[in-house]
């Protein structure tokens, strides 16, 4: 199995979930299982090929600058947890 | 010891200042004034009730997609242009990855390694140039209004998205800068380009235009950077000014306290006049930039480029070397005069309708400011047309009125907006040219004020304008003064 | 059971009607129901009066499309506007889109009529369906089994016959290996294809929508009426879409087939499959086909590809359910980053979380490169791969799956559970068109066929499945336990 180079308590925090300690734990067995894929990926020889982002080769594709209707507000407030007044609303934001 | 908190740092202002100098890159960001959002169809305008220009889209609803919005492209090259960048041929946007409540879909759409544009200069007054080094395009957040007191100790946070997806370009300099004026300047300079080639409002109070600067210093001559600290929060060109000013002061007496710069965000508090520590041990930030999956490359073609170029109008630095050149104006003035656009079409406009832009500058920095300044309008607010100034300026040039009455009629134009004629016919303030009835005026005014009559006479030639003073005063300064001269030499000898 | 053209067919010569259609479609699907578990909503009132709607319009003599009056499902992952939408997420257990995507409006346009909201993978991340918050589905061929995923719920209610199309979606094998598990044909369309606006993101690069139905001519109408550009997908491309129904044929005279080599490999180890899959391959060559080896060397990368680069994408999707404005919210007692936290470990199932923190990693700065970009270059190889054995065949035939439907709770281990898309996953990643049509069983469970092509060759793809089905029949040949014989 391969070594795991997870801080999964820190990639946790970039992604803002609150894991369990047994959920990384978990995960950390599991991903040394999927690394053992991912590992094969490094012996492949790729310095000259180009990524590829989008299998599709388009471009340019852009709108004209014309203003669509809004979203009604209520509509726009109707599926937020909690509201007041006209604004979306959630708790402190500490800096 | 490292120093960071501003009590233990107190900033002494009889530092030596030849020891060390600053090094400045200001990176600003310049909301576009497109109809629409830079992903959606909702409307781009500043203010609108709260969470009234938002959609799927912009709320980052799940489902929804961004489309790049082309009038947005094309005022960013546009403005890559006006500043002598190279546009790329092949763009790309990208995701920048961390959460924000303001930040609907918890990553922004912006560009990481394929700017649409880079390279580029700005040239400041002094003649000094500062390298850009790169314009990309992005979207802005929403609006934050923390409640219950400060922002740290509020107790819950309200958003309006409206300002959510509009678009924004960052204009990133070149560590060029070495002072708070020369910050000031650049400022000022990106800000007429803009504001010229009519890709923003470019107003930094209502947001249009925001600045951070990145600030270090260094021993004089030194060519090692030193520890960069960035300087958030500054709502004018003005507290750009004072808070990298008081930012270079801060380090300078960090380092020679003995300490050593933290590497780390500050912001700068208007009202204190100081920069504060934003760090937070929570923002471990990592922005896990990759190509933005729901959108497709750019690849501008060079017909498409070159028809933008062509649009681009006279930019402020030609317009204005222009204007001294032709009109032999000076350089301090012409800069006032076209430090917007509008401003400098108007002058232009004023200058060709009366035939004199020597005038018509004395008149736009004297009385039509001194005017709109009391009537609390500016410029563009007013109804007064450049071909109405013309005409009164015209009017004083020839005589037909005074300038005391032009001034007059001068108040009322910049409220009203209607032809000079009119006001100077309502009220009755064409010029007296009758030479009898000056005449009359002055014959008893040199008997009203035979003291001054005496004085003149003994060699006291300031006795002489009192005198013209009070013919002056009595014909309501209506009548001609070369004739009220003219007539008062003649009697006075 | 009749088929959406049979349907369409019958209300058009006036011998049925779409209220009909649509109540013995809710019949089927209430009585299925406490049994499979296919749907998570259910939205009689709406299917009837829309139904009504397109009686009275054929009544006036209005054209009401190509699958006017035909009762349908859509995976619970396509905004539907007015009606929940939760993408089978507790996080999303009280979402209604106030709009729809693109793909239901089409669908809608053409005459279709949804009747309800089909159970799914938690955001479409499985292979089984046991992944969806609320609870599994069940295979209409043996409920001990899973229908596949993580188009479980749309495979299993066209499998138990109670609609005769359902929509699902695409990343890895999520139409094609519950199409297989359910005996129904599933097609991925190329990437580009059908519109992503308004279906709710797991890998934006990868994710497409495409029917899942009881037979080819169903699957066929059904892309030609979601298929073609949308201006609110910028990845959705401006080709025009071909009537699919025409290009459906009855033999495979002077057709190339492509057998892929490494595949074959992989699959002899199982020999009832590997015979099953002979078989398939027998028949098409007897169609007339002409069966030419091809080589996709890069295919064994492909889960290490795929699981570097879905989930590099979906960390990011995912990060707008966040409780503040939309969703549900569970409040820390601190600050809006606290909520965040808690409303994430809350909202998201264990896989969810699984794959945002391995996406989350490879993006992470110094491992970037390493990971992500490595894994986009390998995609590169694997596109190439598939162009070079294009050059030499039309169409390409493998195995859908390595193995029938299992039983629930059989691949409790994560890997056990991604190296079922082992089959699927190099088409996803080149992004060109595959399906899967039955192809017979293996201990009386079904099996399918999985068939490729090149991009924007979807109706080559759709023909030759026709020409097989029509021969073998296997949709028909036996009757699920569950459902509408």
């Amino acid at each position: 199995m391969s070594e795991v180079p997870i801080d999964i308590a820190h990639i946790a925090k970039l992604a803002r979930i609150a894991l369990t300690e047994s959920e990384s734990a978990a995960f950390s067995a599991q991903f040394s299982r999927l690394f053992d894929f991912i590992a094969e990926l490094q012996a492949l020889d790729v310095e000259h090929v180009p990524a590829t982002a989008q299998v599709i080769p388009i471009f340019n594709v852009m709108r004209d600058d014309t203003i669509r209707e809004s979203l009604d507000r209520a509509f726009a407030l109707r599926n937020a947890p909690d509201v007041e007044g006209p604004y979306f609303k959630v708790p402190r934001i500490l800096e | 010891m490292v120093c960071f908190a501003e009590d233990r740092c107190r900033v002494k202002t009889d530092l030596k200042t030849s020891e060390y100098e600053a090094v400045i890159g200001l990176e600003v960001h310049v909301e576009l004034s497109t109809a629409s959002k830079m992903f959606c169809g909702c409307r781009n305008e500043f203010g609108g009730e709260p969470n009234t220009h938002v959609c799927p889209i912009c709320l980052g609803m799940p489902g929804s997609l961004p489309v790049i919005n082309a009038k947005a492209v094309e005022y960013l090259c546009k403005a890559g242009f006006a500043l002598g960048c190279a546009v790329a041929p092949h763009s790309k946007f990208d995701r920048k990855n961390y959460f924000y409540p303001d930040m609907p879909k918890n990553y922004q759409i912006s560009q990481y390694d394929m700017p649409l544009t880079t390279g580029g200069t700005v040239t400041l007054p002094s003649g000094k140039s500062v390298r850009l080094n790169r314009i990309h395009l992005e979207e802005d957040t929403g609006k934050n209004l923390h409640h219950g007191g400060s922002m740290t100790g509020s107790e819950y946070t309200l958003i309006d998205y409206n300002r959510a997806g509009v678009p924004l370009m960052e204009i990133v300099s070149e560590p060029d800068i070495a002072s708070s004026e020369e910050a000031e300047a650049y400022l000022a300079e990106l800000k007429a380009v803009l504001s010229y080639i009519g890709v923003s409002d470019v107003k930094m109070h209502e947001g249009s235009l925001r600045c951070d600067a990145n600030v270090s210093i260094r021993p004089q001559g030194s060519s090692a950077l030193g520890t960069k600290t960035e300087v958030k929060n500054m709502n004018s060109f003005r507290s750009v000014g004072r808070a990298v000013k008081h930012e270079i002061e801060r380090q300078r007496a960090c380092l020679e306290a003995g300490e050593r710069i933290v590497q780390e965000t500050r912001g700068w508090d208007e009202g204190r006049g100081l920069t504060y520590s934003m760090r937070s041990k929570e923002q471990a930030h990592d922005y896990r930039y990759f190509p933005e999956p729901d959108l497709v490359p750019m690849a501008l073609d060079a017909a498409t480029l070159a028809a933008w170029r062509a649009q681009l109008p006279e930019l402020p630095d030609a317009k204005r070397k222009r204007i001294v050149a032709e009109f032999g104006l000076p350089e301090y003035d012409v800069a006032v005069l076209t430090a917007e656009r509008p401003d400098a079409d108007f002058f232009e406009a004023v200058a060709a309708q009366c035939g004199d832009a020597k005038l018509a500058a004395n008149w736009l920095m004297g009385d039509v400011r001194r005017a709109l300044q009391a009537a609390e309008l500016t410029l563009a607010q007013s109804p007064m047309t450049p071909a109405q100034l013309g005409d009164l300026i015209i009017m004083v040039k020839r005589g037909a009125i005074t300038g005391k009455a032009a001034k007059e009629v001068c108040d009322v134009l910049v409220v009203d907006g209607r032809d000079p004629r009119s006001i100077v016919d309502e009220r009755g303030l064409s010029a007296v040219t009758d030479r009898n009835a000056i005449a009359d005026i002055v014959d008893k005014a040199i008997a009203a004020n035979q003291k001054s009559v005496d004085a003149y006479r003994g060699g006291k030639v300031n006795a002489f304008d009192f005198i013209v003073g009070q013919v002056m005063k009595e014909s309501r300064g209506k009548a001609n003064v070369e004739i009220v001269r003219t007539l008062l030499k003649e009697r006075l000898g | 059971m009749l088929t959406g053209h049979d349907i369409r067919d019958r209300i058009a010569r006036r011998e049925s009607t779409a209220v009909e259609a649509v109540q013995a479609a809710l019949a089927a699907a209430a009585a299925a129901e406490p049994t499979l578990k296919a749907y998570l909503t259910l939205t009689p009132e709406r299917a009837l009066a829309r139904a009504a709607e397109i009686d009275a319009r054929l009544a006036r003599g209005e054209a009401c499309g190509i699958l006017a009056g035909v009762p349908v499902a859509v995976k619970d992952l396509f905004c539907t506007e007015g009606v929940k939408t939760t993408s089978g997420s507790k996080i999303l257990a009280n979402f209604v889109p106030p709009y729809s995507a693109t793909v239901v409006s089409r669908l809608e346009a053409a005459g279709a009529v949804i009747i309800g909201k089909t159970n799914m993978d938690e955001f479409a991340m499985g292979s089984s369906c046991e992944n969806s918050a609320f609870f599994p589905t069940r295979n209409p061929w043996d409920p001990e089994r899973v229908p596949g995923g993580s188009s479980g719920g749309s495979a299993s209610t066209v499998g138990a016959r109670s609609v005769p199309i359902a929509l699902g979606t695409d990343t890895g094998g999520s139409i094609r290996e519950p199409a297989s598990f359910c005996n129904v044909v599933g097609v991925k369309p190329t990437y580009g294809r059908v519109s992503r606006y308004g279906i709710i993101a797991f890998a934006s690069s990868l994710d497409q929508a495409g029917p899942l139905t009881v037979d080819v001519r169903d699957a066929a109408d059904t892309l030609e009426a979601i298929a073609g550009h949308d201006p609110m997908d910028s990845t959705s491309v401006d080709t025009p879409v071909p009537h699919y129904a025409a290009a459906l044929r009855e033999d495979l005279r002077g057709v190339r087939i492509g057998i892929v080599q490494e595949f074959e490999a992989s699959i002899a180890g199982d020999a009832k499959m590997a015979a099953l899959y002979k078989a398939a391959y027998a028949e098409l060559s007897r169609l007339g086909a002409s069966l030419v080896p091809v080589s996709l060397a890069h295919a064994k990368y492909g889960l290490a590809t795929y699981y570097l680069i879905a989930p590099a994408e979906c960390s990011s999707n995912l990060a707008r359910y966040d409780g503040a404005r939309y969703g549900v919210r569970v409040d820390g007692d601190g600050d809006v980053y606290q909520m965040f936290e808690q409303t994430r470990a809350a909202g998201f199932g264990a896989e969810v979380k699984r794959r945002i923190i391995l996406g989350t990693y490879a993006l992470c700065s110094g491992y970037y490169d390493a990971y992500y970009v490595r894994a986009q270059k390998v995609r590169t190889l694997m596109k190439k791969d598939f162009d070079d054995a294009f050059a030499v065949c039309d169409v390409i035939a493998c195995p859908a799956v390595s193995c029938p439907p299992f039983v629930l709770g059989a691949k409790a281990d994560p890997v056990a559970m991604y190296l079922m898309d082992y089959f699927t996953i190099p088409m996803s990643l080149a992004g060109i068109p595959a399906l899967s049509v039955p192809a017979g069983y293996v201990d009386g469970l079904p099996v399918g066929l999985q068939i490729a092509a090149p991009a924007f060759e979807e109706a080559r793809m759709l023909g030759v499945a026709y020409a097989y089905e029509q021969a073998t029949r296997f949709a028909w040949s036996a009757s699920p336990k569950i459902g509408v014989a």
